[in-house]
């Protein structure tokens, strides 16, 4: 049977939901080590909604956010966006470059904190993708991190758009990182193609 | 104070007299609003994918270019626009990440949608009197009935009266 998200099934939506656990939970160890703090982790969200309320489930069309994004490519293929709101991104930069957090509201990103950001992006999606391939055995292998900052509903177009061929609906996957008293709240949007997401099932064994 | 009537993704709506049509964060999605002066009418869909004709899943009319042009058409001329009199204002299409190299073709989606509508209106026959698309930023745009005036906002781009 091809795969698509308009019939998943109670099973399929737990073995989401379980790749997107481990792989927010790889993704948290990751980044406790690069900050050199524990980060926790919220169990993570899965949720399958029409495109027209996407934007309002993630707070808001015109809200700015950084958009991290990549491809992967190998045994399966897709892409894979990261949204973290401004605050936490400038967390982020703050914690990871020392900055003193002055422009906190601001959508300004200097080339060093872009530079940090897309980095994060990469650890953070190369520890999902990691959580994937040792649950599956297949091989993922992630493209260089986009960055770009803008409003949210812009920047989820792009991940939409590719959903948007095969189906009117689409997945997300919510995180929060928590950092002591401070919530980093993430969204991974992870689009495998339509084949790699009956490979993924079929590996584990899913019918 | 107008009546607001928000536009969603892969959403069309049309309003007559008064009242603003938004839609909210355009990326390399495409804000086709047509208009018909004489009657007030106003018209505006949100596009995601340039046409209907390639993909299998393709019941939502609104989702592209085609067909949301078609069904903007035909629900205006419901309300007494003549299609003669209608003219379109277009923007988005941007490409928000900027890719270098190995990057897919889908990556020039914006692109692609805006070629569409292009060809899509001239088909039609309905002329393009205005068009903010392109570059690698957002849009939210607005279409006011009872003048046809489309307001485009961005982030850090100012903001442009159509």
């Amino acid at each position: 049977m091809l795969f698509s998200v308009d019939n998943l099934s109670p099973l399929h939506l737990d073995v989401l939901k379980e790749i997107g656990t481990i792989g927010a939970g790889n993704a948290a160890t990751s980044l406790s080590k690069m900050l050199n703090r524990r980060i926790d982790m919220k169990v993570p969200e899965v949720k399958i909604a029409e495109f027209k309320d996407v934007e309002d489930l993630v707070g808001g069309a015109e809200t700015p956010v950084v958009g991290i994004y990549l491809e992967f490519k190998g045994d399966i293929s897709g892409t894979i966006l990261l949204v973290l709101d401004v605050i936490s991104a400038r967390r982020i930069t703050a914690l990871l470059l020392g900055n003193a957090d002055s422009n906190a509201l601001s959508d300004d990103f200097s080339e060093i904190e872009v530079s940090a950001l897309e980095e994060i992006g990469n650890i953070l999606t190369a520890a999902y993708l990691g959580a994937i391939s040792s649950f599956t055995g297949l091989i993922v292998k992630p493209s260089v991190p986009y960055f770009a900052c803008d409003m949210l509903g812009a920047i989820l177009s792009v991940p939409m758009i590719q959903f948007g061929q095969t189906s009117d609906r689409a997945m997300f996957i919510e995180t929060d990182l928590i950092n002591g008293t401070e919530r980093l709240r993430s969204h991974f949007i992870v689009v495998p193609d339509m084949e790699s997401f009956t490979v993924i099932l079929n590996a584990l064994g899913v019918e | 104070m107008d009546r607001i009537i928000k536009v969603g993704m892969a959403d069309l709506n049309v309003i007559a007299g008064n009242g603003v049509l938004v839609t909210l964060g355009l990326g390399s999605c495409v804000g086709i609003a047509l208009y018909d002066k004489t009657t007030k009418t106003a018209g505006l869909a949100h596009i995601m994918l340039p046409s209907s004709k390639l993909i299998k899943n393709n019941q939502n009319k609104a989702k592209f270019a085609d067909t949301a042009v078609e069904s903007l058409l035909e629900l205006m001329m419901k309300m007494k626009a003549k299609k003669e009199r209608i003219v379109a204002k277009i923007a988005g299409g941007a490409q928000m990440f900027s890719f270098k190299g190995s990057a897919s073709d889908f990556l020039n989606i914006g692109e692609r949608n805006v070629q569409a509508t292009i060809e899509v209106l001239r088909q039609h026959g309905i002329p393009i009197v205005a068009q903010d698309t392109g570059g690698n930023y957002g849009r939210t745009i607005e279409l006011h009935a009872a003048n046809g005036i489309l307001v485009v906002r961005t982030i850090g781009h100012g903001v442009k009266i159509l």
